[in-house]
């Protein structure tokens, strides 16, 4: 098994094992430091131990109660999402929070607090959880919830696994009628635009999202397509299932650069315009997950891999978000797929969530050595500035001054951590083992 | 509907067939060693949709409990139509170069046993006219290997015996399906590294048994391109065989 981060980058040999099932116990004999190991679609180093070994939860998969009456489900932690809607969906449950892609593990779901198109009406992940059992390095077993060893609960919420490895947990699924969603899909011109949407759509709508065309300047700046979406209401046939496709090698580095980037923008956005201010009713699967369509799809960014940007600042005004895409635009850096979605106020419950209110935005960059870091560097400080936060599950550059400041708690933090476990991550950002 | 019967199940190619089978809700019967293991897994495909899911815990190796585990099946499930093994092991062949011990047991453990329960079931299929058997071997018994002929082997003397066995029950409309995975990504394989492009996922694996056993195909190589790589090896003349180091 070859252990890598989403990214690819930062690119480390990887040692690991796969747990056999919830009752094996850990052997901490042999080995400096520990971290568990889910799907690996964390994009920077949060999921990778480079001077210990990984845990894979991959066999952790099985379900273990789920009261369909009232949609509430318990599974081991290595269970996916895509095995959760496969389950729950053709009995009317749907995930009540999920990322872009449906190859997260219920462990990997908790230990980054995911939030998805509905935070502003739902939160995070994190507010379904209900209960979870942390295995910790000393073989204790702990039933965390609110109630139960709540100081460890909400520091596992977002702990990025370092508070001990997630054998299991209980979680309220969401109620729908459908396996399909009304999409409203909306061409916009300026960030302008963009906001004044995402405030009327917030009580209409149960999921928003925006992807931007981060190529556009001057009054452009920040246009995009707006989606919003609500579960359908009509049960509806299900479409025969698309084949999936595969990306099958690493395309080489020269096949990114400006001029595509700019073209794909310009194509997508285009495209969009056709669909403009249409309501279709689309299937699930390539609504919540567009790129779960083409498999291992990372590796269009070559053998360098790529880095993935994702940060919030509160969303008084928008001319932080302004600045950032000023900078993106000049450093000619574009990238393919950049989100824009504004969180609403509900609070997260980790010590170390990331999600908080405000304007959130996701870009990717191809890496390209110290240019490309010198640019997060940049970018990171205009985050410090207005009071934001960058997501530790994409990053793999931040610095410990920047980590600290995004996440005041991160002494109180260091009370619950495992001294068994760590990351690179975790090293990188905080100099301690 | 299947009513299935798996030798051991908690294997992880057993488990992911077992969960394909418990979506489309078949009822399934368990057969393994570990009894709390089994007993999770039964949890397990109760919540995917299996209409039955139950088990049975008994140590396979032991032939002489074989007419009496296979009495406790029939009364366990109504009339099963379908029996997968997928129990084995898979010996250290240095180890058993060594031992003579080690060897027999690892053909007890690979052929022997199964030989000895598809006997019973046979002769109760061939009474009822039909059902279906299928049962992994190994693309190991193709040829024999210095890296691995004790388990090949046994692997191989599975093989003959489903020809045999195929050839008889044909006559009275029973499959028997010959399963032959190459390299497959599971716990037992753990210890091998690094893992190149020729090794499968389970649930891959699992799909295509599925799909044989619903074709009635006789022998299946998974995935597919070990027939092919199969074909090759099992070709090569003795005396360039013996230089090689497979």
């Amino acid at each position: 098994m070859n252990y890598q981060s989403w990214g690819r980058y930062p690119s480390v040999k990887q040692h690991g094992f796969a747990l056999k099932d919830r009752h094996q116990s850990l052997n901490f004999q042999d080995v400096e430091t520990l971290l568990p190991y889910g799907n690996g679609r964390s994009y920077g180093d949060s999921c990778l131990n480079a001077s210990g070994v990984v845990a894979h939860t991959r066999y952790l998969n099985k379900f273990i109660e789920f009261d369909q009456e009232n949609g509430i489900l318990t599974c081991e932690s290595g269970v996916t999402f895509k095995e959760i809607i496969d389950l729950a969906l053709p009995r009317g449950w749907f995930l009540p929070v999920s990322p872009g892609t449906k190859y997260v593990t219920v462990g990997g779901a908790i230990a980054n607090d995911v939030h998805g198109k509905n935070h502003h009406v739902d939160g995070n992940f994190g507010h379904f959880v209900e209960e979870i059992e942390l295995l910790r390095s000393n073989g204790e077993k702990m039933i965390c919830s609110a109630s139960q060893n709540s100081d460890m609960f909400y520091a596992t919420i977002g702990g990025l696994g370092l508070t001990g490895l997630i054998l299991w947990s209980r979680f309220r699924l969401k109620k729908v009628n459908s396996a399909f969603m009304d999409v409203e899909t909306i061409c916009y011109k300026g960030l302008d635009e963009f906001k004044r949407l995402s405030d009327e759509s917030k009580e209409s709508h149960l999921y928003t999202v925006a992807w931007v065309d981060c190529m556009a300047k001057g009054d452009e700046l920040g246009r995009g397509i707006f989606l919003r979406a609500n579960h359908s209401h009509e049960p509806k046939t299900m479409p025969a299932p698309k084949k999936q496709l595969v990306v099958p090698f690493n395309f080489p580095s020269f096949a990114l650069n400006t001029f595509s980037i700019k073209a794909f923008n310009k194509l997508y956005y285009a495209n969009g315009k056709r669909s403009h201010d249409k309501t279709t009713c689309t299937y699930y699967d390539p609504y919540f997950y567009p790129l779960d369509g083409i498999l291992e799809w990372n590796k269009i960014y070559g053998s360098k891999g790529f880095l993935q940007y994702q940060f919030v600042v509160p969303s008084a005004d928008y001319t932080v978000i302004k600045a950032i895409f000023e900078k993106i635009s000049q450093s000619g850096a574009g990238s393919f797929l950049a989100v824009l979605k504004e969180f609403g106020s509900i609070e997260s419950l980790g010590l170390l969530s990331f999600p908080r209110e405000g304007v959130c935005l996701a870009l990717d960059f191809p890496f390209n050595g110290e240019k490309t870091l010198s640019l997060l560097h940049s970018l990171d400080e205009m985050v410090k500035e207005a009071g934001g936060a960058v997501y530790p599950a994409k990053d793999a550059c931040m610095l410990p001054e920047s980590f600290k400041a995004f996440y005041p708690n991160i002494e109180e933090f260091k009370k619950y951590k495992d001294d068994g476990f760590s990351s690179s991550f975790w090293r990188r950002v905080t100099g301690e083992k | 509907m299947y009513r299935a019967v798996i030798f051991g199940a908690t294997s992880a190619v057993a488990e992911q067939i077992c969960r394909i089978y418990a979506q489309d809700k078949n009822k399934l019967l368990l057969v393994g060693r570990r009894e709390e293991a089994l007993k999770e897994m039964c949890n397990d495909l109760s919540i995917r949709g299996a209409t039955q899911a139950e088990y049975l815990v008994s140590d396979l190796s032991d032939v002489e409990q074989h007419e009496a585990l296979f009495t406790d099946i029939q009364s366990s499930i109504d009339e099963p139509n379908l029996f997968i093994f997928a129990n084995g092991t898979l010996p250290d062949q240095k180890e058993c170069e060594e031992s003579v011990t080690k060897t027999i047991e690892a053909i007890n453990q690979n052929a022997l046993c199964q030989i000895s329960l598809l006997t019973l079931i046979a002769a109760a299929l061939e009474k009822r006219k039909t059902g279906s058997i299928a049962v992994i071997s190994s693309v190991a018994g193709d040829r024999g290997r210095m890296s691995n002929y004790v388990y090949g082997s046994a692997k191989g003397m599975l093989t003959r015996f489903l020809e045999g066995l195929r050839h008889r029950l044909s006559k009275v409309g029973v499959n028997v399906l010959d399963i032959k995975p190459g390299f497959i990504d599971t716990p037992m394989t753990a210890h091998i590294q690094p893992k190149g492009a020729l090794w499968a996922k389970p649930e891959k694996v699992a799909q295509d048994i599925v799909k044989a056993i619903d074709k009635k195909r006789s022998v299946v190589y998974t995935p597919w391109f070990w027939r092919w790589i199969m074909l090759i090896i099992v070709s090569v003349p003795e005396f360039i065989f013996k230089k090689t180091k497979l």
